[in-house]
Protein backbone atom coordinates (compact mmCIF):
# COMPACT_ATOMS: atom_id res chain seq x y z
CA UNK A 1 0.00 0.00 0.00
CA UNK A 2 1.11 3.65 -0.68
CA UNK A 3 -0.28 6.77 0.05
CA UNK A 4 -0.04 10.35 1.62
CA UNK A 5 -0.06 9.78 5.69
CA UNK A 6 -1.41 5.98 4.83
CA UNK A 7 -0.36 3.56 7.51
CA UNK A 8 -1.63 0.77 9.30
CA UNK A 9 -2.49 2.19 12.38
CA UNK A 10 -4.58 4.30 10.31
CA UNK A 11 -6.46 2.06 9.11
CA UNK A 12 -9.10 1.82 11.80
CA UNK A 13 -12.36 0.96 11.30
CA UNK A 14 -14.61 3.95 11.80
CA UNK A 15 -18.31 3.92 13.37
CA UNK A 16 -21.24 2.89 11.72
CA UNK A 17 -22.78 5.95 12.04
CA UNK A 18 -19.66 7.81 10.04
CA UNK A 19 -19.87 5.34 7.49
CA UNK A 20 -23.81 5.15 6.59
CA UNK A 21 -24.58 9.14 6.64
CA UNK A 22 -21.97 10.74 4.59
CA UNK A 23 -23.23 12.27 1.40
CA UNK A 24 -20.07 11.49 -0.86
CA UNK A 25 -20.21 10.57 -4.42
CA UNK A 26 -17.76 8.10 -5.90
CA UNK A 27 -16.82 7.25 -9.25
CA UNK A 28 -15.68 3.66 -10.15
CA UNK A 29 -13.28 3.60 -13.43
CA UNK A 30 -12.50 -0.03 -14.58
CA UNK A 31 -12.79 -2.04 -17.58
CA UNK A 32 -13.80 -5.41 -15.96
CA UNK A 33 -17.94 -5.57 -14.93
CA UNK A 34 -17.04 -7.57 -12.35
CA UNK A 35 -15.30 -5.23 -11.02
CA UNK A 36 -17.29 -2.72 -11.44
CA UNK A 37 -20.16 -4.60 -10.03
CA UNK A 38 -18.39 -5.39 -6.56
CA UNK A 39 -16.68 -1.84 -6.13
CA UNK A 40 -20.11 -0.13 -6.40
CA UNK A 41 -22.27 -2.01 -4.26
CA UNK A 42 -19.12 -2.40 -1.83
CA UNK A 43 -19.35 1.20 -1.63
CA UNK A 44 -23.16 1.96 -1.81
CA UNK A 45 -23.15 -0.17 1.80
CA UNK A 46 -21.23 2.44 2.94
CA UNK A 47 -23.47 5.19 1.87
CA UNK A 48 -21.84 6.94 -0.98
CA UNK A 49 -23.73 7.73 -4.52
CA UNK A 50 -21.77 5.42 -7.01
CA UNK A 51 -21.35 6.23 -10.91
CA UNK A 52 -19.45 3.52 -13.07
CA UNK A 53 -17.15 4.33 -16.02
CA UNK A 54 -15.73 1.66 -18.13
CA UNK A 55 -11.90 3.21 -18.78
CA UNK A 56 -10.27 6.51 -18.28
CA UNK A 57 -11.72 8.13 -21.19
CA UNK A 58 -15.60 7.74 -20.26
CA UNK A 59 -14.17 8.98 -16.51
CA UNK A 60 -11.84 12.02 -18.39
CA UNK A 61 -15.53 13.03 -20.37
CA UNK A 62 -17.45 13.02 -17.12
CA UNK A 63 -15.23 15.37 -15.72
CA UNK A 64 -15.36 17.42 -18.93
CA UNK A 65 -19.24 17.44 -18.70
CA UNK A 66 -19.68 18.89 -15.10
CA UNK A 67 -19.41 16.20 -13.23
CA UNK A 68 -17.83 16.03 -10.19
CA UNK A 69 -17.22 13.42 -7.56
CA UNK A 70 -15.59 13.01 -3.90
CA UNK A 71 -13.79 9.38 -4.56
CA UNK A 72 -12.82 8.08 -7.96
CA UNK A 73 -11.60 4.67 -7.28
CA UNK A 74 -9.28 4.20 -10.75
CA UNK A 75 -8.43 1.03 -12.45
CA UNK A 76 -4.39 1.06 -13.66
CA UNK A 77 -4.64 -1.01 -17.02
CA UNK A 78 -8.03 -0.63 -19.00
CA UNK A 79 -8.34 0.06 -23.33
CA UNK A 80 -8.70 3.61 -24.99
CA UNK A 81 -7.23 5.18 -21.77
CA UNK A 82 -5.24 3.70 -18.96
CA UNK A 83 -5.51 4.85 -15.42
CA UNK A 84 -2.23 6.84 -15.95
CA UNK A 85 -3.18 8.49 -18.13
CA UNK A 86 -6.97 9.43 -16.92
CA UNK A 87 -4.76 10.23 -14.00
CA UNK A 88 -2.84 13.17 -15.37
CA UNK A 89 -5.48 14.07 -17.70
CA UNK A 90 -8.42 14.71 -14.76
CA UNK A 91 -5.28 16.62 -12.26
CA UNK A 92 -4.09 18.92 -15.27
CA UNK A 93 -8.17 19.71 -15.35
CA UNK A 94 -7.21 20.77 -11.79
CA UNK A 95 -10.01 17.95 -10.61
CA UNK A 96 -9.02 17.91 -6.61
CA UNK A 97 -11.01 14.81 -5.63
CA UNK A 98 -9.45 11.98 -4.33
CA UNK A 99 -7.98 10.08 -6.44
CA UNK A 100 -7.57 5.99 -5.53
CA UNK A 101 -5.34 3.81 -7.87
CA UNK A 102 -6.31 0.25 -7.45
CA UNK A 103 -3.99 -2.22 -9.32
CA UNK A 104 -3.39 -5.90 -9.36
CA UNK A 105 -0.16 -7.11 -8.16
CA UNK A 106 2.38 -5.82 -10.03
CA UNK A 107 5.78 -4.44 -9.21
CA UNK A 108 6.82 -1.49 -7.13
CA UNK A 109 7.52 0.08 -10.20
CA UNK A 110 4.02 -0.13 -11.68
CA UNK A 111 2.19 1.46 -8.43
CA UNK A 112 5.28 4.23 -7.90
CA UNK A 113 4.20 5.60 -12.47
CA UNK A 114 0.69 5.19 -11.17
CA UNK A 115 1.15 7.50 -7.98
CA UNK A 116 3.43 10.01 -9.86
CA UNK A 117 0.59 10.37 -12.01
CA UNK A 118 -1.59 11.99 -9.13
CA UNK A 119 -2.78 9.67 -7.11
CA UNK A 120 -4.03 9.79 -3.79
CA UNK A 121 -3.31 6.80 -2.83
CA UNK A 122 -2.90 3.02 -4.39
CA UNK A 123 -4.19 -0.24 -3.05
CA UNK A 124 -4.47 -3.53 -4.57
CA UNK A 125 -7.77 -5.01 -5.50
CA UNK A 126 -10.62 -5.55 -4.71
CA UNK A 127 -10.50 -3.32 -2.05
CA UNK A 128 -11.66 -4.36 1.61
CA UNK A 129 -13.69 -3.04 4.39
CA UNK A 130 -10.98 -1.40 6.48
CA UNK A 131 -9.56 0.05 3.04
CA UNK A 132 -13.25 1.61 2.37
CA UNK A 133 -13.39 2.68 6.35
CA UNK A 134 -10.07 4.39 5.74
CA UNK A 135 -10.85 6.45 2.64
CA UNK A 136 -14.17 7.35 4.04
CA UNK A 137 -12.10 8.72 7.31
CA UNK A 138 -9.65 10.60 5.26
CA UNK A 139 -12.70 12.05 3.16
CA UNK A 140 -14.74 12.71 6.27
CA UNK A 141 -11.22 14.73 7.36
CA UNK A 142 -11.00 16.65 4.20
CA UNK A 143 -14.41 17.79 3.88
CA UNK A 144 -14.36 19.28 7.34
CA UNK A 145 -10.85 21.13 6.84
CA UNK A 146 -13.06 22.50 3.98
CA UNK B 1 -37.33 -26.14 10.59
CA UNK B 2 -36.08 -29.53 10.75
CA UNK B 3 -35.31 -29.81 7.11
CA UNK B 4 -34.47 -25.77 7.14
CA UNK B 5 -31.88 -26.98 9.71
CA UNK B 6 -30.59 -29.76 8.09
CA UNK B 7 -30.25 -27.46 4.53
CA UNK B 8 -28.18 -25.00 6.45
CA UNK B 9 -26.14 -27.23 7.89
CA UNK B 10 -25.45 -29.01 4.55
CA UNK B 11 -25.04 -25.67 3.12
CA UNK B 12 -22.43 -24.82 5.84
CA UNK B 13 -20.57 -27.93 5.72
CA UNK B 14 -20.05 -27.54 1.83
CA UNK B 15 -18.76 -24.51 2.23
CA UNK B 16 -16.56 -25.09 5.30
CA UNK B 17 -15.32 -27.78 2.46
CA UNK B 18 -14.26 -25.60 -0.31
CA UNK B 19 -12.69 -23.10 1.60
CA UNK B 20 -11.00 -26.07 2.90
CA UNK B 21 -9.65 -27.60 -0.27
CA UNK B 22 -8.68 -23.96 -1.47
CA UNK B 23 -11.48 -23.62 -3.86
CA UNK B 24 -12.56 -20.10 -2.35
CA UNK B 25 -10.93 -17.81 -0.02
CA UNK B 26 -11.72 -15.05 2.61
CA UNK B 27 -12.47 -12.81 0.10
CA UNK B 28 -15.77 -14.72 -1.54
CA UNK B 29 -17.11 -14.65 2.71
CA UNK B 30 -16.70 -10.38 2.32
CA UNK B 31 -18.25 -11.09 -1.56
CA UNK B 32 -21.62 -13.03 0.92
CA UNK B 33 -21.46 -10.42 3.43
CA UNK B 34 -22.34 -7.86 0.94
CA UNK B 35 -25.50 -9.47 0.11
CA UNK B 36 -28.57 -8.55 1.67
CA UNK B 37 -31.79 -7.61 1.14
CA UNK B 38 -31.13 -4.42 -1.31
CA UNK B 39 -28.69 -6.42 -3.13
CA UNK B 40 -30.40 -10.27 -2.60
CA UNK B 41 -28.69 -11.81 -5.71
CA UNK B 42 -25.59 -9.82 -5.31
CA UNK B 43 -23.80 -13.08 -5.11
CA UNK B 44 -24.71 -14.83 -7.73
CA UNK B 45 -24.75 -11.53 -10.17
CA UNK B 46 -20.96 -11.51 -9.47
CA UNK B 47 -20.07 -15.25 -9.95
CA UNK B 48 -22.09 -15.23 -13.35
CA UNK B 49 -19.80 -12.16 -14.19
CA UNK B 50 -16.99 -14.32 -13.27
CA UNK B 51 -17.99 -17.22 -15.42
CA UNK B 52 -18.65 -14.75 -18.42
CA UNK B 53 -14.86 -13.64 -17.87
CA UNK B 54 -13.48 -16.89 -17.94
CA UNK B 55 -14.88 -18.61 -20.52
CA UNK B 56 -13.91 -15.23 -22.69
CA UNK B 57 -10.15 -15.13 -21.32
CA UNK B 58 -9.43 -18.54 -21.66
CA UNK B 59 -11.08 -18.33 -25.04
CA UNK B 60 -8.28 -15.62 -25.85
CA UNK B 61 -5.45 -17.23 -24.40
CA UNK B 62 -6.06 -20.58 -26.40
CA UNK B 63 -6.68 -18.23 -29.64
CA UNK B 64 -3.26 -16.64 -29.05
CA UNK B 65 -1.60 -19.69 -28.06
CA UNK B 66 -2.72 -21.66 -31.55
CA UNK B 67 -0.96 -19.07 -33.15
CA UNK B 68 1.63 -20.83 -36.03
CA UNK B 69 3.68 -17.80 -36.80
CA UNK B 70 4.68 -17.25 -33.35
CA UNK B 71 2.72 -16.34 -29.63
CA UNK B 72 2.19 -12.86 -29.08
CA UNK B 73 3.10 -13.90 -25.31
CA UNK B 74 2.52 -10.27 -24.57
CA UNK B 75 -1.52 -11.07 -25.42
CA UNK B 76 -1.47 -14.24 -23.62
CA UNK B 77 0.10 -12.64 -20.53
CA UNK B 78 -2.63 -9.34 -20.59
CA UNK B 79 -5.74 -12.56 -20.78
CA UNK B 80 -4.09 -13.87 -17.75
CA UNK B 81 -3.44 -10.79 -15.64
CA UNK B 82 -7.04 -10.08 -16.02
CA UNK B 83 -8.15 -13.29 -14.82
CA UNK B 84 -5.88 -13.30 -12.04
CA UNK B 85 -7.45 -10.21 -11.29
CA UNK B 86 -11.39 -11.56 -11.16
CA UNK B 87 -10.26 -14.63 -9.25
CA UNK B 88 -8.90 -12.60 -6.57
CA UNK B 89 -11.53 -10.54 -6.68
CA UNK B 90 -14.11 -13.31 -6.10
CA UNK B 91 -12.27 -15.19 -4.07
CA UNK B 92 -11.07 -18.37 -6.59
CA UNK B 93 -8.19 -19.19 -5.33
CA UNK B 94 -6.90 -22.15 -6.63
CA UNK B 95 -8.06 -20.46 -10.70
CA UNK B 96 -5.73 -17.38 -9.04
CA UNK B 97 -2.91 -19.34 -8.01
CA UNK B 98 -2.67 -21.15 -11.53
CA UNK B 99 -2.66 -17.50 -13.06
CA UNK B 100 0.76 -16.43 -10.97
CA UNK B 101 2.83 -19.42 -12.60
CA UNK B 102 1.06 -19.19 -16.09
CA UNK B 103 2.29 -15.28 -16.13
CA UNK B 104 5.74 -16.34 -15.35
CA UNK B 105 6.06 -18.86 -18.28
CA UNK B 106 4.50 -16.30 -20.12
CA UNK B 107 6.52 -14.05 -19.27
CA UNK B 108 9.48 -16.60 -20.04
CA UNK B 109 7.89 -17.18 -23.53
CA UNK B 110 7.82 -20.68 -22.75
CA UNK B 111 4.73 -22.12 -25.18
CA UNK B 112 4.53 -25.27 -23.27
CA UNK B 113 4.35 -24.01 -20.04
CA UNK B 114 1.21 -21.65 -21.12
CA UNK B 115 -0.02 -24.81 -22.98
CA UNK B 116 0.09 -26.89 -19.90
CA UNK B 117 -1.18 -23.85 -17.75
CA UNK B 118 -3.79 -23.37 -19.83
CA UNK B 119 -5.28 -26.56 -19.35
CA UNK B 120 -4.71 -26.08 -15.83
CA UNK B 121 -7.03 -22.93 -15.68
CA UNK B 122 -9.71 -24.17 -17.66
CA UNK B 123 -9.65 -27.90 -15.24
CA UNK B 124 -9.71 -25.10 -11.69
CA UNK B 125 -12.72 -23.35 -13.52
CA UNK B 126 -14.66 -26.35 -14.44
CA UNK B 127 -14.23 -27.62 -11.33
CA UNK B 128 -15.37 -24.22 -9.26
CA UNK B 129 -18.25 -23.35 -11.92
CA UNK B 130 -19.14 -26.67 -10.64
CA UNK B 131 -18.74 -26.28 -6.90
CA UNK B 132 -20.45 -22.96 -6.93
CA UNK B 133 -23.57 -23.68 -9.27
CA UNK B 134 -23.46 -26.85 -6.07
CA UNK B 135 -23.62 -24.18 -3.59
CA UNK B 136 -26.29 -21.87 -5.06
CA UNK B 137 -28.45 -24.68 -5.53
CA UNK B 138 -28.39 -25.23 -1.71
CA UNK B 139 -29.23 -21.33 -1.45
CA UNK B 140 -32.06 -21.37 -3.16
CA UNK B 141 -33.34 -24.27 -1.02
CA UNK B 142 -33.01 -23.11 1.76
CA UNK B 143 -34.75 -19.46 0.54
CA UNK B 144 -37.58 -21.84 -0.68
CA UNK B 145 -37.88 -23.57 2.56
CA UNK B 146 -38.33 -20.47 4.46
CA UNK B 147 -34.76 -20.67 5.78
CA UNK B 148 -32.01 -17.69 5.79
CA UNK B 149 -28.79 -18.00 4.62
CA UNK B 150 -25.67 -18.82 6.69
CA UNK B 151 -22.22 -16.61 6.57
CA UNK B 152 -19.86 -18.95 6.65
CA UNK B 153 -16.49 -17.50 8.67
Amino acid sequence: MSGNGASSSSLNMISGEDVVNNNFSALVVDDSPLLRLLHDIHLKKYGLKVQVAENGKVAVDLFHLGASFDLVLMDKEMPVMNGVEATKELRAMGVTSMIVGVTSKDGPGEQQAFMEAGLDYCFEKPLTPEIISFLLEELNKHHNKD
Amino acid sequence: MDVVNQLQRQFIDYSASLHREGFLDDQFTQLQKLQDDNSPDFVVEVASLFFEDCEKLINNMARALEQQQGVDFKQVDASVHQLKGSSSSIGAMRVKDVCIAFRSFCEAQNREGCLRCLQQVTHEYSLLKNKLQTLFRLQQQILAAGGSIPVVE
